[in-house]
């Protein structure tokens, strides 16, 4: 039983040049009770895609496609009706987590003013929970008398958690939350977040990152995007050991490694740059960069392919079959 | 709270430093002026040339200006923290506390309003235009035009078109002629009268500058991550703004104590336009006859209000952002 179901969505920016196609016909499903990592590098669409799921703003743009969140198209639903989705089913931990609580307000009146918008009454409840909560994740308590000011990163990284995932959302998407940590503070997200779906305060995780190697630890399964299409999606460890589509062998290749100094062996990378979404070529996107394009990439898109066992990828080297 | 003793401490320490050398200041001043005032004051007694010649010297003894300045300067400071201002040469005989208490009361009753009145309705201006881009268009620039404008100008522009052209308002004075100031209905009409010209050259001048800043911070403040968050955790459109205006508030309390330097001066300026007995006017008339006695005092007083509202200020800044009282008390900042 799938929580989110996204078909053919397309989510464009609108310019003066005209639309740039950031998301541009992504499918994928999110199951109950799994996390589903989105890895891509900058500028693929992984952001724009979730953000679209919550918020659309102008420049922003529904283009077509659809997003279904426990039955509802969320592309579909008034102003209102998205607005007490939020947080209370569909809720996010920003990027920016460390800088998302407002720094002159206490940590306890921020969540408040939250709960009251989603039909909370009883403001010494939602208080005890937050106190809770925090504990739960090894803060004091005493954190939801305090300002943001008066926190620590590491802290308030913590603390956003708590608020983002106070009233146990259905999906909670984790925007690149571990980007800007160190590798001590990202493993205690990761923890965390492990920890949201033992406790079910959570039941599914989209979990947003351009860092494989975390995806790894945490993710189900793993749909990896460039230029706003789907390039491969499949189980991760289908993904990460036997990775079928161009694109992702040579993002799995670039990945630094340990004991090998830059002197000895170059870092490997992806020659040429991510195109422009403003026009994207109509045949495969990963075409221009490819070692192994052909004449029929130009002009033919991929479509996606099975190559495994819920293992899909867009490539014309695995086949033409459709799915 | 040892780091809000010592947030007052250091406070306390930096005005008592300023207060010294704005008083020093003040003092010499006066002094650097060309010209005898002594001369200007017995010119109105045109008597003998002799007599005249006896009295000088006279003057300048009893006014102490004979004496070095630095023995000056410490009688000065010794009178001063006497509550002692001297003697208006001017005025003479009148004391200059009592030329300043008389006029005190009208400069409190144009300034204070101003500044409030502006305060608040240039910040919900404002945020309008902040939060609503059409009307943003229109109102910038006649917050420009105000904000820009020198208040003196906008006082001549303002008595030129209500007093010359439509002959609405009295062109100066605090009340009219005839009448003796007092508790009674017809005074405070005829004050009100003659109060609201002054009072609308400072208060639409000041307008300006506070809806400008507030437009900025709210625009600022609407894009900040906090705001996206809570939105994307659906927070109405009535608690984000209520999120963005206090912090968008926050830098406007400062300028407050900025701006209130400025609404001084520009209330001097506004004072010699409509011959309006304040402060203002009160200094205006000591400058033009070289009274020393009189422009220290009242420049005293200008200072004095000026450090004591910046004071006020200081405090009640550490007791509204929490970002000020941290940085005072976590390290030894």
């Amino acid at each position: 039983m799938s929580l989110l179901e996204v078909k053919n969505l397309k989510i464009y920016y609108k310019t003066p040049a005209g639309p740039v196609k950031a998301v541009d016909g992504v499918s994928f499903k999110v199951k109950k009770e799994e996390v589903f990592g989105i890895a891509g590098e900058s500028g693929c669409g992984k952001s724009t895609l979730v953000h679209s799921l919550i918020l659309r703003k102008p420049p922003m743009e529904h283009a077509g496609g659809e997003a279904l969140f426990k039955g509802k198209n969320l592309m579909k639903l008034s102003p209102e009706e998205a607005r007490k989705i939020r947080y209370t089913q569909l809720s996010i931990i920003p990027q920016y987590a460390m800088n998302a609580l407002n720094p002159t307000k206490k940590i306890k009146d921020i969540v408040w003013d939250l709960a009251r918008e989603h039909g909370h009454t009883n403001r010494s409840e939602v208080e005890k929970l937050l106190r809770e909560r925090l504990a739960m994740v090894k803060l004091t308590p005493k954190v939801a008398d305090m300002y943001p000011v008066e926190l620590s990163g590491g802290m308030r990284q913590r603390a956003t958690m708590v608020v983002s995932t106070l009233l146990n959302p259905d999906l909670l998407i984790a925007d690149e939350i571990t980007s800007a940590l160190d590798v001590t503070t990202q493993r205690v997200v990761i923890e965390l977040l492990h920890h949201f779906m033992e406790e079910d305060i959570v039941k599914s995780i989209i979990f947003v990152t351009h860092d494989l190697a975390l995806l790894d630890k945490i993710a189900n399964r793993t749909m990896i995007l460039y230029a706003g299409k789907t390039a491969e999606l499949g189980p991760t460890e289908e993904i990460i050991n036997n990775p079928t589509h161009p694109y992702t062998q040579l993002l799995l290749n670039a990945l630094p490694r340990m004991g090998v100094q830059y002197k000895k062996q170059k870092l490997k990378g992806i020659p040429g740059y991510p195109i422009s979404l403003l026009n994207p070529p109509k045949g495969c996107r990963f075409y221009t960069r490819c070692p192994y394009a052909m004449d029929r990439c130009k002009d033919e898109e991929p479509p996606l392919v099975k190559v495994g066992e819920e293992h899909y990828a867009a490539c014309h080297l695995l086949g033409g079959e459709s799915q | 709270m040892s780091g809000i003793k010592r947030y007052l401490i250091r406070k306390t320490l930096i005005y008592t430093l300023t207060f010294f050398l704005a008083v020093t200041i003040d003092f010499i001043i006066p002094r650097m002026m060309p010209g005898d005032p002594i001369g200007v004051l017995l010119s109105r007694f045109a008597t003998l040339p002799e007599a005249t010649k006896y009295l000088h010297g006279y003057f300048v003894q009893a006014f102490g200006l004979n004496k070095p300045l630095w023995e000056q300067y410490l009688s000065f400071w010794n009178a001063v923290l006497h509550g002692d201002l001297g003697v208006s040469i001017y005025y003479y005989p009148k004391p200059v506390t009592e030329i300043l208490k008389a006029a005190i009361p009208y400069d409190l009753a144009l300034l204070f309003p101003a500044l409030v009145a502006s305060w608040f309705v240039g910040n919900w201006l404002g945020a309008i235009a902040g939060k609503n881009r059409k009307l943003d268009s229109y109102l910038m620039p006649v917050f420009y035009f105000l904000q820009a404008s020198p208040y003196f100008w906008f006082a001549i522009l303002l008595s030129y078109l209500f007093t010359f052209k439509l002959g609405w308002f009295p062109i100066s004075g605090a009340y009219s002629y005839g009448i003796i100031p007092s508790l009674s209905w017809e005074f405070i009409k005829d004050y009100l009268y003659h109060w609201i010209l002054p009072f609308l050259s400072l208060f639409m001048v000041q307008l300006g500058g506070w809806a400008i800043g507030m437009r900025n911070m709210i625009i600022y403040e609407v894009e900040a991550d906090y705001i996206r968050y809570l939105e994307a955790l659906g927070a109405s459109e009535r608690t984000l703004m209520k999120h963005a205006f206090k912090n968008a508030m926050l830098p406007q309390v400062t300028g407050l104590a900025i701006q209130l330097g400025l609404l001084v001066a520009g209330n001097v300026t506004v004072q010699i336009v409509f011959s309006y007995p304040g402060i203002g006017y009160v200094l205006m008339q000591g400058i033009m006859n070289q009274d020393y006695f009189l422009i220290q005092g009242a420049f005293l007083v200008i200072i004095l209000t000026v450090l004591i509202a910046n004071f006020t200020i200081d405090l009640l800044y550490a007791l509204i952002d929490p970002r000020v009282r941290t940085s005072y008390t976590e390290e030894g900042a």
